[in-house]
């Protein structure tokens, strides 16, 4: 018995060891993926040159036009499929995530009033402008769907009605934008379809600033998340303040997706299909492990599929947001047929 | 008052959204000892047990662990002193029994809640002392009832709490689980000097696990006393409100009420070998007579409960040749007769003598007669 258990309990060790080499190996697959294939493809060589060497002739191509796109898909996957986490763990629902929920639409629709608001009066919108609107946005749809979670019990309500909070956000983003000046509408509907094209440095900087600190301070709490993962009663037994956790990870996944969707738009399925997917590859729901894995492979994800958005109908770009729909769609439809056959609600 | 109690209520109003459901509640329990909650269901044995663990904000009064009023004490701090067994459901996704076990090691973890070895030895400890160790590496979605019980007691168990609050364990549990569960709470008790506060529904548990009863009902504490002062059988009638049928402190049983009507058969009882065919009877409807029966006898009460005429001596007296000549004539009658006697001897030589008359009356019956499993 002792024996089977040490055994056991190596085994999941082995598979934690690889299932983290092997998403590091795909992110940096991805990513060197990402650098070369383009219109313009490069060499590895050619890739160091851009890199290392500000005088290269890539410099431009590497820096600014493959670097710039790679970054934010990293640190903007990570975040989406955190915030989805957090938000699975939040309504203890496995298909809860900000696309899924209307939280991205909701930032979408407060982003585009205020873009629109400052474009129009010839002010330049800047990145904290974006973050701090797209969060406004971000945190009303979740104040919308926090009241429906405490009317409805059942997972599949409270998910059809974050659906519609989302329709009915979009459709009046899309309102918003028909009334938007002509050259506004061109760079704003690229951007509300979801892309990491419009991307510039001194945005990464500020993505970074945030999603990085946000990743940390999420992992400090995996000893909580694991706690309210067993339900409140029993968290607030094991010594957790439920109210200001309760607070936390509203902000916290609040702050990710409209992160994301303040400087990329909404992404769908993301949030969804990557914690399903890394709760599979670890075989743990354990937060200590799952915020890593999600975060890494949330990046994986997004590389992976801004690369065919980018590469698949060259020169025509898709959005980021059908590609993600495409792989992380079937996800969903699997982890609801799973939690029928189980016998769940 | 309060000086030896380890938790006590004081004085505290309990109920939801501000709306008082039962006021001024004093209860407290000593180490070492256990408090049981009974009462009817919806009565507020789970509200009361939810305030008194900082689940539910109180209305009013002071909750007390260990000297210091919990409304101040931070959560952790409360989480290394009492465990909970809840009703709530447990989610536990992809965790094994082992891994629900270790959570209550939570309070005493770093930052990250990485178990150090004392700790897994603690929670294997655990394991161990629910019985647990055959399934702890299955998962917790696939064990049955029962099992998960064993869990989560095993789980409050490696918290090392000094008390331990229980809302009806022992709820979904067959008798087997149910004796070993108290066992080993009263075990925890005696040994590691734990305080225990348990609701239960099983009158007839809670009259032997406990050292004091708390009768929650009609919106207030109705009682709060030693079990053989709280399972009187008129008490429990009324604090249950069983309107039809009886209880019997002696056997912590419930009894259905008797079939009325006129007796379609006389049952010749005693020491016990009446019970099992008096219920049969009650089963099947029949209204019966029973007798004749001393009042200390074991079939007394029972035919007491479920005859719809019953003959009987009072405790302790023989029945004299007079009672044995008024039930042959009773016996008679009725015109059918059961004897469950399996022996005669001095003290119911009086059965004897009915027995006898019935044989040469000729109506004596076997029981299957009226229950309808001639094949039994």
């Amino acid at each position: 018995m002792e024996e089977k258990r040490k055994t056991e309990r190596n085994a999941s060790g082995t598979r934690l060891w690889l299932g983290f080499a092997l998403l590091l190996l795909a992110l940096l697959g991805f990513a060197v993926w990402n650098i070369v294939a383009g219109s313009t493809a490069l060499s590895i060589r050619e890739v160091f040159d851009g890199l290392l060497n500000p005088s290269s002739p890539h410099r431009v191509i590497v820096m600014d036009v493959r670097m710039v796109r790679i970054l934010p898909a990293i640190l903007l996957g990570g975040a989406l499929a955190l915030s989805g986490f957090l938000l699975q763990t939040f309504f203890n629902n496995p298909i809860a995530g900000p696309f899924i929920l209307g939280i991205s639409s909701g930032a979408k629709l407060v982003l585009s009033v205020t873009m629109i608001g400052f474009l129009s009066r010839g002010i330049a919108v800047g990145s904290v402008t974006l973050i701090l609107s797209s969060f406004v946005g971000a945190m009303l749809s979740m104040g919308f769907v926090l009241a429906i979670s405490y009317q409805v019990k059942r997972m599949s309500m409270l998910i059809i009605c974050g659906v519609m909070i989302g329709y009915i956000c979009s459709a009046i983003t899309e309102f918003v934008i028909r009334f938007a000046d002509d050259s506004n509408i061109v760079k704003l509907h690229d951007w509300a379809m979801g892309s990491f094209a419009s991307i510039r440095w001194d945005n990464i900087i500020v993505i970074a600033a945030v999603v990085l600190p946000a990743l940390v301070i999420t992992f400090l709490m995996s000893k909580p998340i694991g706690a309210y993962q067993l339900g409140e009663t029993y968290a607030q037994n094991m010594g957790v303040n439920i109210k200001a956790f309760r607070v936390a990870l509203i902000l916290l996944s609040g702050v990710l997706s409209a992160c994301v969707t303040a400087f990329a738009g909404p992404i769908s399925f993301v949030g969804v299909a990557v914690p399903h997917l890394m709760r599979r590859l670890f075989k743990t729901a354990k937060p200590i492990v799952m915020i890593p894995a999600c975060f890494l492979s949330g990046a994986v994800f997004c590389l992976f599929c801004d690369l065919i958005a980018r590469t698949a109908f060259a020169p025509n770009e898709l959005s980021i947001s059908s590609v993600t729909a495409v792989f992380g769609a079937p996800v969903v439809i699997l982890v609801m047929l799973k939690r029928q056959k189980e016998g769940g609600r | 008052m309060n000086g030896t109690y380890y938790i006590s209520a004081e004085r505290m109003t309990v109920g939801y959204d501000g709306k008082p459901l039962i006021e001024n509640i004093s209860i407290g329990v000593r180490r070492g000892e256990i408090l049981t909650l009974i009462g009817p269901n919806g009565s507020g044995k789970s509200t009361i047990l939810k305030s008194m663990i900082k689940q539910l904000r109180l209305i009013a009064g002071t909750v007390v662990l260990d000297g210091k009023d919990m409304a101040g004490l931070r959560e952790r701090d409360i989480a290394k002193k009492l465990a909970i067994v809840m009703t709530d459901r447990i989610r536990g996704e992809l965790m094994t029994c082992w891994d629900i076990a270790a959570t209550g090691r939570y309070p005493y973890t770093g930052r990250l809640g990485i178990l150090s070895k004392e700790d897994k030895a603690i929670v294997d400890e655990a394991i161990e002392t629910v019985h647990a160790k055959d399934f702890a590496d299955r998962p917790f979605s696939a064990i049955s009832d029962g099992q998960r019980q064993r869990i989560l007691l095993a789980r409050a168990i490696a918290q090392q709490p000094e008390i331990i609050v229980l809302d009806e364990p022992t709820s979904f549990l067959d008798v087997k689980h149910k004796l070993e569960l108290l066992d080993i709470l009263k075990h925890m008790v005696r040994e590691k000097q734990v305080a225990v506060i348990v609701s239960l529904h099983e009158l007839d548990l809670a009259e032997k696990i406990s050292d004091r009863v708390v009768c929650v009902a009609h919106n207030r504490i109705d009682r709060c006393d030693t079990p053989e002062n709280i399972f009187r059988d008129d008490y429990i009638r009324s604090l249950y409100g069983i309107e039809n049928g009886s209880f019997h402190t002696l056997f912590g049983s419930v009894e259905l009420p008797a079939v009325s009507g006129a007796p379609q058969v006389f049952v010749i009882g005693g020491g016990g070998s009446g019970i099992p065919v008096y219920r049969a009877l009650q089963r099947a409807g029949v209204p019966f007579a029973a007798g004749v029966v001393a009042e200390s006898d074991l079939d007394y009460p029972v035919a007491k409960a479920l005859a719809s005429e019953l003959l009987s001596v009072p405790a302790f007296s023989v029945p004299s040749e007079s009672d044995a000549r008024t039930a042959a004539d009773r016996m008679r009658a009725i015109g059918r007769a059961i004897c469950t006697v399996p022996a005669f001897g001095e003290t119911n030589a009086a059965n004897e003598k009915l027995y006898e008359a019935a044989k040469a009356a000729g109506i004596l019956v076997s029981a299957d007669a009226f229950i309808g499993r001639a094949d039994a």
